[in-house]
């Protein structure tokens, strides 16, 4: 095992904590520290690690191709900036030996060793950062971002930058209501799991810092599968399943999600990370593959439908049960 | 803003209040005290969206009073507290409180904030419930938002009279006269931009008349948003008993005391936060008997499911209320 390797084991959020899953309202207080039998993550709200930069530079890649997938409602610019100015400080802590962050008043200035980025601006003074401080945002930090409105009794997801999407569009869900973007998702209507997250939200006090998992499963390490490049990935599903490299290049994918009531804003928003590990990789912690491999099985269809399983689900759980 | 809460026998040990010391005692005109808070050894509070509030120690209660800041991370607080000699104690406490004391008080919390699709917010305040609108105007200006602030005031005792003239120019209309106030208010809500939002905070009959008068002009319910001081303009109540349907357990609930409030002295507890009717954390479900709902936070619809109960403030119409508890 390489180093890169056992440290991508250590960090990752193995997200199952029985030989089940279903979807539930799993939030739980952000910046506690989770251990792994591998490891252990979860002390920070931001994550950084050994691919910041490669994500970074595949972020500016996509964006490049695909300027929608950063999208902003014009009443959201107060949430962006609001956005920025409460993350860079804490990406300014998490890496002190890398960032630095000087603050005069509205004047800030960053500078990112890790990027080569050194940029002065004021903050609430658009002209100052001209491609917009969710841009920006999204230029230092690993996370997607989605920013939520609240009015009218509910949330609508009017702003986001989502480059590393799993089978979703933020071009297609911005300006939508919370209980619309959830649409889709299996039996959560009938559980009520997503008006309860919604109400949960909403009543989420400035500055208050939640977090959830949720998971997948991606062909190779590719953070791009979102709704847009479908043709590029889609067929990958079903090709996977007769290649001997399969558990090379089958991943389970976790995202580690917070949820941040943004203060000046009032705006709820919402980071991605996202953390591939290939089922080989996994295999490598057995209790991880024995489980893994026991809420495959167990998944029923239709969840398993939503996420996009259904071509290789039998031969990923043959592999993580074969002895 | 102010409203006076009676102090729980308990109170929640986690909910990471704020230790804050006295830096700067200010009497803005006479019966108005303004405080400056900062964090004993200096640093950056909360931010907050315009409209926010914290509730303060004030020694054996808990009164809520709005933050005037723009909301943006900044090292200092401030609240304004209109003395009350009447009243229930809290803003004689504040008034005493001298530079260089230490209170304690909640994390900002949000129940007024701006809408941000509104094209232009139409501010409305009266007497001390120009604070949050102090809040919200200056944010206005900060992140420049179309908006316009009327005010009424007692002749002479208009708190922060000439700051509000210099940051909203011919932005404001200040009024010293009830009669002038209510004709200004008339007037701004029959002529209004499409996409207006309306804000009031001030005395409750202030508040009814903004809220009939854009109902009578045609507003939308959702586009009139009201800061009421809740708590303390609730009357006593009726005497009533909750039953405990699980336990069995009859509780009697006073006059003057909370139904809340009863149930942690019969040693039952119920998550709670604000005990004002606003946050909707105390929630009970109810079985049977009508609930006499008098908080914020549940929707008409809710209202008349009659399911559920905010025990922090609501009562009940019937003499015995069944709780699934």
């Amino acid at each position: 095992m390489t180093t890169a390797l056992s440290a991508r084991v250590a960090r990752f959020p193995f997200p199952f904590a029985t030989d089940s899953y279903r979807y539930s309202t799993n939030v739980e207080p952000a910046r506690r520290p989770t251990t792994t039998v591998a490891g252990g993550w979860g002390s920070g709200v931001l994550d950084v690690d050994d691919d910041y930069a490669a994500e970074l530079a595949e972020r500016r890649a996509v964006l490049a191709a695909d300027p929608t997938r950063c999208q902003e409602l014009p009443h959201m610019r107060v949430a962006s900036w609001d956005a920025l100015t409460t993350l860079l400080p804490d990406l300014a802590a998490l890496c002190p030996g890398t960032t630095v962050l000087d603050r005069d008043g509205d004047r800030w200035t960053w500078r990112n060793e890790l990027l080569g980025t050194a940029r002065t601006f004021t903050v609430g003074d658009d002209d100052s950062l001209p491609e917009g401080p969710l841009a920006f945002l999204g230029s230092q930090i690993q996370e997607d971002v989605v920013l939520l409105d609240q009015r009218e009794g509910a949330l609508w997801a009017d702003a986001g930058l989502v480059t590393f999407a799993a089978d979703w569009s933020m071009g297609f869900d911005v300006g939508m209501r919370f209980l619309e973007v959830h649409g889709p998702v299996p039996r959560v209507h009938e559980t009520g799991v997503i008006p309860r997250a919604e109400q949960f939200l909403m009543r989420l006090q400035p500055g208050e810092e939640y977090r959830r998992t949720n998971w997948t499963m991606t062909v190779d390490r590719r953070l791009d599968a979102s709704t847009e490049t479908y043709a590029e990935w889609g067929r990958d599903r079903r090709l996977v399943v007769d290649d001997p490299a399969l558990p090379d290049r089958l991943h389970l994918r976790v995202e580690v999600q917070h949820l941040i009531r943004l203060g000046v804003s009032n705006a709820i928003c919402f980071l991605i990370r996202t953390h591939l590990l290939s089922l080989r990789e996994l295999a490598t912690v057995p209790e991880w593959r024995a489980r893994f491999g026991a809420v495959l099985a167990e998944l029923p269809d239709d969840m398993a439908d939503y996420k996009g399983l259904t071509r290789f689900r039998a031969a990923a759980v043959d592999w993580l049960t074969a002895s | 803003m102010t409203a006076t809460l009676t102090a729980p026998d308990a109170l929640r040990a986690d909910d990471g209040r704020l230790v804050l010391e006295v830096a700067g005692v200010v009497d803005e005109v006479p019966g108005v005290r303004t405080l400056a808070l900062r964090r004993p050894g200096g640093g950056l509070l909360p931010a907050h969206p315009a409209g926010s509030h914290v509730v303060l120690d004030c020694g054996d209660r808990r009164n809520a009073y709005s933050l005037t800041g723009d909301g943006s991370a900044a090292d200092e607080y401030r609240v304004s507290v209109l003395l009350c000699p009447g009243g229930g104690g809290g803003s004689a406490f504040v008034h005493r409180l001298a530079v260089g004391d230490v209170v304690t008080a909640s994390r900002p919390r949000s129940a007024f904030a701006p809408v941000s699709t509104a094209r232009h917010h139409l501010l409305i305040a009266g007497g001390i419930g120009i604070t949050p609108m102090l809040s919200h105007a200056r944010a206005a200006v900060r992140w420049k938002r179309s908006f316009e602030l009327l005010y009424g005031h007692r002749p002479g005792a208009g708190a922060y009279l000439d700051e509000l003239r210099g940051l909203c120019g011919d932005r404001l209309a200040a009024h010293g006269s009830t009669a002038e106030m209510l004709a200004a208010v008339r007037a701004a809500l029959a002529d209004q931009p499409l996409g207006t939002h309306v804000y009031v905070c001030g005395p409750a009959p202030l508040i009814a008349f903004v809220e009939e008068t854009a109902a009578e002009l045609g507003w939308p319910g959702e586009r009139v948003h009201a800061e009421r001081f809740s708590a303390a303009d609730l009357d006593p109540g009726e005497p009533f008993t909750a039953r405990l349907a699980r336990s069995g357990t009859r509780v009697p609930v006073p006059s003057g005391t909370s139904l809340l409030v009863a149930l942690e002295r019969a040693g039952v507890a119920v998550p709670n936060l604000c005990r004002q009717g606003v946050c909707g954390e105390c929630r009970v479900p109810v079985r049977s008997g009508r609930p006499l709902h008098r908080d914020l936070y549940l929707s008409e619809t809710e209202r008349a499911a009659g399911d559920s109960v905010m025990c922090c403030v609501s009562r009940s119409v019937d003499d015995e209320l069944e709780l699934d508890l």
